[in-house]
């Protein structure tokens, strides 16, 4: 029967597309990891894949196999009009899966432990501390420990685990460089964290990849990370040159804009992070709605 | 006196925009200026604006849901022609307020208004037939269930041409969907449409559940029920313990945004990590809702044309009622990403992989079921084998999904958007379509034209795998979803492949459309004298196409699984011919009633005057609906008698059906 070809022939162009893109393309996303975390997610995603591509291709086979040998017009095929039950048949069905579950099950468990976001990532270095706040619509990056900032574009050391902490201002985001790895999301006055590490010069793009509002498209970043020699040169050639970012800066800078381009801090207000985190902390009692400095509701 | 509505609140100043609520407008005013010159209101307003029957009811279900697969069509391949266009520097034709709401639209309506009016349609058209019954438990609240539904739609559509339409994404999560960062109507229409026909879904879920649970006919006893009922029980179930959950969840919204609560807001004790995760307490049993009656459908269908009972019958209903429960234990994983830590994300991720366990015991016992069998490649199974192999693709990618760490990577990015359209399109659409080719002879009495819906079958497939087999590659390279522009030139071939795939599954929609305008014209070659048109194994298959309204004579007597398979044996063998009633008695039916459509036309006074702030029509609207609660609830006569005379007549006029 001819239309079952057709079906086949679409399976395989299927395939031909998972197997082939990762070939072509430009050195972006996943394929192309630049750091532990994301090798590791990559070694997941190929042995899980592999897991359920053993269970689904002889299924698809089996299910175009079946469909053209048990064809009506077939009349050579075996016809047994009262067969529903087998108990053997029935215990291969269930266990198949079952079995297939158990084993991905597992990766999950210990992936999920091994890779959980908020695990420091080990290693002599000490981890560069990287603080992340979402505006509409762009990323600032706030180096604590080095006294700069950066809108949409952060310089960090290779080699160094990077530990970020990142809130949003205003609505919520989340935050994706997916050549180095796992994603999390970005919320006002909630501290979420996220361990990193770029294990290979390189300048990585991120995204947000929670809608936040209509200049969520640019919403663009770079993280660039240089050699340790580069690196501090480029943090030395940024300190003490260009804005501070202090309250009354971040309030400008909070207001929306979209596309913006990447510039830099020469220095930073100590504790900002925290001032946008926990913006004015309310005692309890009366005073609680008519804190000031707080975002207005309405 | 008019609230926030003024003039300004019809775009004029957006082409686009104007054109499509012209178009619109134009052709909604010509169907309607068309019934009214051929003089076809009362026929309509008596045989089917009123109707209680549910086949009618199940009918307009399915036409309401067609129509709007259009509109959220139009938005579907607006976005995929910006997207292949606006890469580098380019901006495309949409700017991104309008894009926002493009997306966000074509996503609740996809959902609200196009699955879900599609699957209760089909229950309620199959259901009462498939067990035996006249009707469902409560025909006159099946009307306003119906009603209510299209209120919904109505309202959506009219956010097109008043005002504007959401600009949040379809599961509008606060603080976005706030007052503060969404200060026009948009999230309003969306909240008020989906409040509105989320009701008249609970409604539904309840009358199919008593139906299904007290109406049965003599000797169907659960473990006799066809397939199609079991999955129908399961998924109405689900919509009874799931939807007051995100009517709850739009209520606290909406209290944030009409009276300044804060359960959701920015500061002030709101979170909106509760909003997201009882938007997913029923997002997640949702699409379990979506899925279960299409399994049934699918279920059906392959027992049918392999002419041999679904293997392993035991086995689906365990699997089901497996799916039904479990589907309740996983919404975790919707936000993996928002930092629960790893025990608890691993706890979700490995129940959401046991979901592929029932799931691919259906998929292997529907296998087992062509085995040995005479598969008939009519319409119906080309969509089944379609489904079969492509949901099994996109049940890996959910797998992959499931698992934390990988998750971590792809979640919000157009590999999740490729996921879930791999299975709902590939599992309930395909399914809706099955359902429709295989059940389009019993209601209509002709069945549907073979080369086009063929066409169709394969236009859908292979635009399906054009469309979005690019989306999960580009969701790997780390391209986020719903996006309006983007800088990385490389996307864009992807883009490209996929809007071509959106134009293929719009030959497949032209198809659908032919299909049904060539079966219509050349209906008389193509009627089904028999009743029984495939060699259908249960009981819908045994009266007239189109069955009367009373469906059975008299309540048939099941003795088995495949009721009427059973009793076509017994009287090819000549034994014990069934059961005819040697006179016809007369039968008690429910009286057609207006409540319905009345109580929506007040449904929709009531959201837009709630939309607008209008509110002396608030007022009007809910007095309205409560006034005519109150007059069907004092009516006196709710049933009318079909004389013996008619019934017979009826059934010499129509000498097919086993039951007659």
């Amino acid at each position: 029967m001819a239309s079952a070809r057709p079906i086949r022939l679409c399976s395989l162009v299927a395939v031909a597309l998972f197997v082939t893109t990762p070939l072509g393309g430009c050195a972006e996303g996943l394929f192309h990891p630049a750091g532990p975390v994301a090798s590791a997610e990559l070694s997941i995603l190929y042995d899980s894949l592999g897991i359920m591509l053993a269970i689904i291709v002889p299924t698809i086979a089996a299910t175009l196999a079946f469909a053209w040998w048990y064809r009506a017009t077939h009349k050579s095929a075996k016809y047994l009009p009262d067969f529903q039950y087998s108990g053997r048949i029935e215990m291969v069905v269930w266990s198949i899966p079952a079995m297939t579950i158990l084993l991905l099950g597992g990766i999950g468990w210990i992936g999920s432990h091994d890779l959980d976001p908020y695990k420091p990532i080990g290693g002599a270095a000490k981890p560069l501390r990287i603080q992340v706040v979402s505006l509409d619509w762009k990323w600032l990056f706030i180096l604590p420990d080095l006294g700069i900032a950066g809108v949409n574009r952060v310089v960090v050391p290779v080699g160094t685990p990077l530990s970020l902490q990142l809130t949003a201002s205003g609505v919520m985001n989340a935050f994706l460089v997916a050549q180095l790895g796992s994603q999390i999301a970005v919320m006002p006055h909630m501290e979420t964290r996220l361990h990193l590490e770029a294990d290979r010069p390189g300048i990585y793009t991120g995204y947000s990849t929670n809608f936040s509002g209509d200049g969520f498209a640019a919403m663009a970043f770079t993280i660039e990370a240089l050699a340790p020699d580069k690196f501090a040169q480029a943090v030395a050639a940024i300190r003490g040159r260009g804005p501070t970012l202090d309250a009354a800066s971040y309030a400008e800078l909070a207001k929306p804009s979209q596309a913006v381009a990447p510039y830099t801090y020469g220095a930073v207000s100590p504790g900002l992070f925290d001032a946008i985190l926990r913006p004015q902390t309310p005692p309890a009692g009366p005073t609680h709605a008519e804190r000031t400095g707080a975002p207005k509701e309405e | 006196m008019l609230g926030k509505l003024s003039w300004s609140a019809i775009p004029t100043h957006e082409p686009i925009d104007m054109i499509a609520s012209g178009l619109m407008i134009l052709s909604i005013g010509g169907i309607l200026i068309g019934i009214t010159v051929k003089g076809h209101w009362p026929y309509l307003w008596r045989e089917w604006l009123t109707s209680v029957d549910h086949k009618r009811i199940g009918v307009m279900y399915c036409l309401l849901a067609m129509v709007m697969l259009l509109r959220g069509f139009t938005d579907a391949i607006m976005m995929r022609a910006q997207q292949a266009f606006a890469a580098g520097g380019a901006q495309g034709y949409l700017p991104p307020e309008h894009y926002d709401q493009v997306f966000s639209a074509h996503g609740t309506i996809m959902i609200f208004f196009v699955a879900m009016p599609f699957i209760v349609g089909l229950m309620n058209f199959a259901v009462p037939l498939q067990l035996g019954v006249r009707d469902v438990a409560f025909p006159t609240l099946n009307s306003v269930s119906l009603w209510l539904a299209a209120s919904g739609a109505l309202l959506v559509n009219i956010s097109l041409v008043i005002g504007n339409f959401a600009r949040t994404g379809w599961f509008a999560y606060p603080p976005l969907s706030e007052l503060r960062f969404s200060p026009d109507v948009g999230v309003d229409y969306y909240l008020w449409a989906l409040q509105i026909s989320g009701v008249g879904t609970l409604l539904g879920g309840v009358n199919l559940v008593t139906t299904i649970l007290k109406l049965r006919a003599p000797g169907m006893s659960y473990m006799r029920m066809p397939m199609f009922c079991w999955t129908a029980l399961a998924s109405n179930l689900l919509i009874i313990a799931a939807f007051p959950v995100l009517t709850a969840a739009f209520a606290m919204l909406l209290l944030d945004r009409y009276l300044g609560f804060h359960f959701f807001t920015v500061g002030h004790g709101g979170n909106m990590m509760m909003y997201v995760d009882l938007f997913w307490v029923w997002g997640h049993p949702e699409v379990y809702i979506l899925i279960l009656p299409p399994f049934g459908v699918f279920s059906e269908v392959v027992a049918t044309f392999s002419g041999k009972p679904l293997f392993g019958y035991r086995s689906m209903v365990a699997a089901t009622l497996a799916i039904c429960i479990l589907s309740f234990m996983v919404w975790l994983h919707h936000f993996f990403t928002m930092g629960a830590g790893a025990d608890v994300n691993s706890v979700f991720g490995i129940i959401s992989m046991i979901i592929a366990v029932p799931t691919g015991v259906k998929i292997f016992n529907w296998l087992f079921t062509m085995y040995r069998g005479r598969l008939r490649l009519t319409v119906p199974t080309l969509w089944t084998i379609g489904f079969m192999i492509t949901f099994a693709i996109g049940g890996a990618t959910g797998v992959l999904l499931a698992i934390p760490p990988i998750d971590f990577i792809v979640h919000d990015t157009v590999f999740l958007v490729a996921h879930f359209h791999n299975v709902i399109i590939a599992g309930v659409l395909f399914g809706a379509f099955a359902g429709y080719n295989y059940w389009f002879p019993k209601a209509f009495g002709f069945t549907l034209d073979e080369g086009w819906g063929k066409a169709s079958f394969w236009c859908w497939l292979i635009g399906f795998y054009l469309a979005f087999m690019p989306l999960y590659w580009l969701g790997l390279e780390g391209m986020p979803r719903r996006m309006q522009h983007y800088q990385d030139l490389g996307w864009q071939p992807w883009l490209q492949v996929a809007a071509v795939g959106a134009l293929v599954i719009l030959c497949g929609i032209a198809c659908i459309i032919i299909q049904l305008v060539v079966s219509i014209r050349t209906r008389d070659r193509r009627r089904d004298t028999t009743g029984d048109p495939w060699n259908g194994r249960t009981l819908e298959w045994a009266t007239p196409s189109p069955p009367p309204m009373w469906n059975f004579p008299s309540l048939p007597q099941v003795e088995g699984e495949d009721a009427f398979w059973h009793m076509k044996q017994l009287a090819r063998e000549g034994e014990g011919q069934p059961a005819q009633p040697a006179a016809y008695g007369p039968i008690e039916m429910p009286k057609n009633s207006p409540t319905g459509f009345i109580t929506a036309f007040f449904a929709v006074v009531t959201g837009f005057a709630l939309i607008w702030h209008i509110w002396w029509m608030v007022g009007l609207g809910l007095a309205g609906a409560f006034a005519t609660t109150l007059v069907f609830a004092w009516r006196d006569v709710a049933e009318m008698e079909i004389p013996a005379e008619q019934v017979a007549s009826f059934y010499e006029a129509h000498p097919a059906g086993l039951l007659r």
